[in-house]
């Protein structure tokens, strides 16, 4: 079924790579809170440009990486990031002709989502974390969508991953 | 999925966990290399002069160290021959084992840290980790070359301490981002001052007896409430240290005791 046209699975491979080293880049006390969902923002795009190749699949085996880096429950960003996986690809054709504006709305709510499901798992863990700075990567990424967006769009373009 | 969730509580998913480590800890060791680089740059430019004066101010401190580690040794041979006197178990010194902090940012509602030891290097679940200053954690998870440490400082993190001064017992439990514990379910006539050390009493096994874990900083009478609310500032420096102590503590007695048992089963 699959066709052998695939192209660039390395680029691929390497964003992801990328943005859980992102992810995991030391930074100040101050900006912790603010550190935007680098592999959700990351993942909701291949979701979107290539739905046939990036899916929930792949949403959580990354969603299990970041489990182990963060030292979370295992399972608990595979569950966000496969809904928001899921989500992404129901919706990708609608997505895709939305202005950037408008994107990095629907981008800063899957997230808001994300965050959700991250915090019920904390909560049903016993981990406190009603603090309200847990939506602000939410907020952050929703200002650095189209940025990301239009990067990984050249990204895709110059080394022809379809 | 939530399975996995459901699982995990009862660990079968450690092994997991462990191997999924080893493909993470390349990325964690990348990240790292811009801090070890700029840690490694400061260490090899510093000047003569300031060379000169760390060596004589270490030289100082282990003038001093020394002239108190030779008391020291006279009170171990004595506490143990009173100890022998009233034929209860001698002191066993730990093992310990310096491991190096990788600095990576895990989820920030959890005080948590990674280090670059693990079960190559003997590390297990629950290891007790100490700093120059005192105690600062315990392992939660390890993998053959890194392992996390939950801080004592974690809101999910308790373990036993007593007051130096007069050996009153309680329970030390993390408080969260703002870096201090609080001792749970002191009566409000408890004998307590500020100021007073908090050493880890070694009950629960976990943690070796009588290192220090830090120092009353508050106590806040609440009326109507039964218990004092005790806060402790930690003495080991949660933030700070780059370098950490691995302990392995009742390494002997446990073995000993496993021998006493079998002694007692016969």
């Amino acid at each position: 079924m699959m066709n052998k046209a695939h192209n660039g699975g390395w680029v691929i491979v390497i964003s992801f790579v990328v943005a859980i080293m992102l992810t995991t880049m030391p930074l100040p006390d101050w900006v912790i809170n603010w550190r935007p969902s680098w592999v959700a923002m990351v993942l909701i795009y291949w979701c979107m440009a290539l739905p046939d190749r990036v899916g929930i699949g792949v949403g959580w085996t990354l969603g299990l990486l970041l489990d182990v880096q963060q030292g979370t429950v295992l399972g608990q960003n595979a569950l966000g990031l496969a809904v928001i996986a899921y989500i992404t690809i129901i919706s990708y054709q609608r997505f895709r002709v939305f202005p950037l504006a408008q994107q990095a709305v629907l981008v800063c709510i899957y997230l808001l989502l994300f965050q959700f499901f991250n915090m019920w798992i904390r909560g049903v863990m016993g981990i406190p974390s009603q603090h309200w700075s847990i939506w602000l990567p939410a907020v952050t990424s929703m200002f650095i969508w189209p940025w990301l967006f239009i990067v990984l769009r050249d990204v895709r373009r110059k080394y022809h991953v379809f | 999925m939530v399975l996995m969730t459901v699982d995990h509580k009862k660990n079968h998913l450690e092994s997991v966990r462990s191997i999924l480590s080893t493909l993470v800890y390349p990325l964690q060791y990348v990240v790292n290399l811009p801090v070890a680089a700029s840690h490694w740059v400061s260490e090899s430019v510093v000047t003569r002069q300031k060379l000169l004066e760390e060596n004589t101010r270490l030289n100082e401190e282990q003038l001093k160290l020394n002239s108190r580690l030779q008391r020291f040794a006279i009170l171990e041979e004595e506490n143990k021959r009173l100890r022998e006197l009233l034929e209860s178990s001698i002191e066993l010194r730990d093992r310990v084992l310096v491991a190096e902090l990788i600095e990576v940012d895990m989820e920030p509602f959890r005080q948590q840290i990674v280090i670059n030891k693990g079960l190559n290097q003997g590390a297990y679940d629950g290891q007790p980790i100490v700093d120059a200053g005192g105690i600062m954690g315990q392992i939660i998870h390890v993998g053959p070359f890194s392992s996390t440490v939950l801080l004592i400082t974690d809101p999910t993190h308790a373990l036993p301490v007593q007051i130096n001064r007069n050996g009153l017992r309680a329970i030390a439990v993390g408080r969260g981002q703002n870096g201090a514990l609080s001792l749970e379910h002191l009566p409000t006539n408890a004998d307590i001052r500020e100021g007073d050390l908090i050493v880890s009493s070694g009950l629960g096994l976990r943690f070796p007896r009588g290192y220090p874990v830090g120092t009353i900083s508050e106590i806040a009478l609440v009326p109507g409430e039964a218990f004092a609310e005790v806060s402790v500032l930690p003495s080991a420096n949660l933030g700070r240290s780059r370098e950490v102590l691995l302990v392995w503590p009742y390494e002997q007695a446990t073995k000993e005791l496993s021998k006493e048992e079998l002694a007692a089963n016969q």
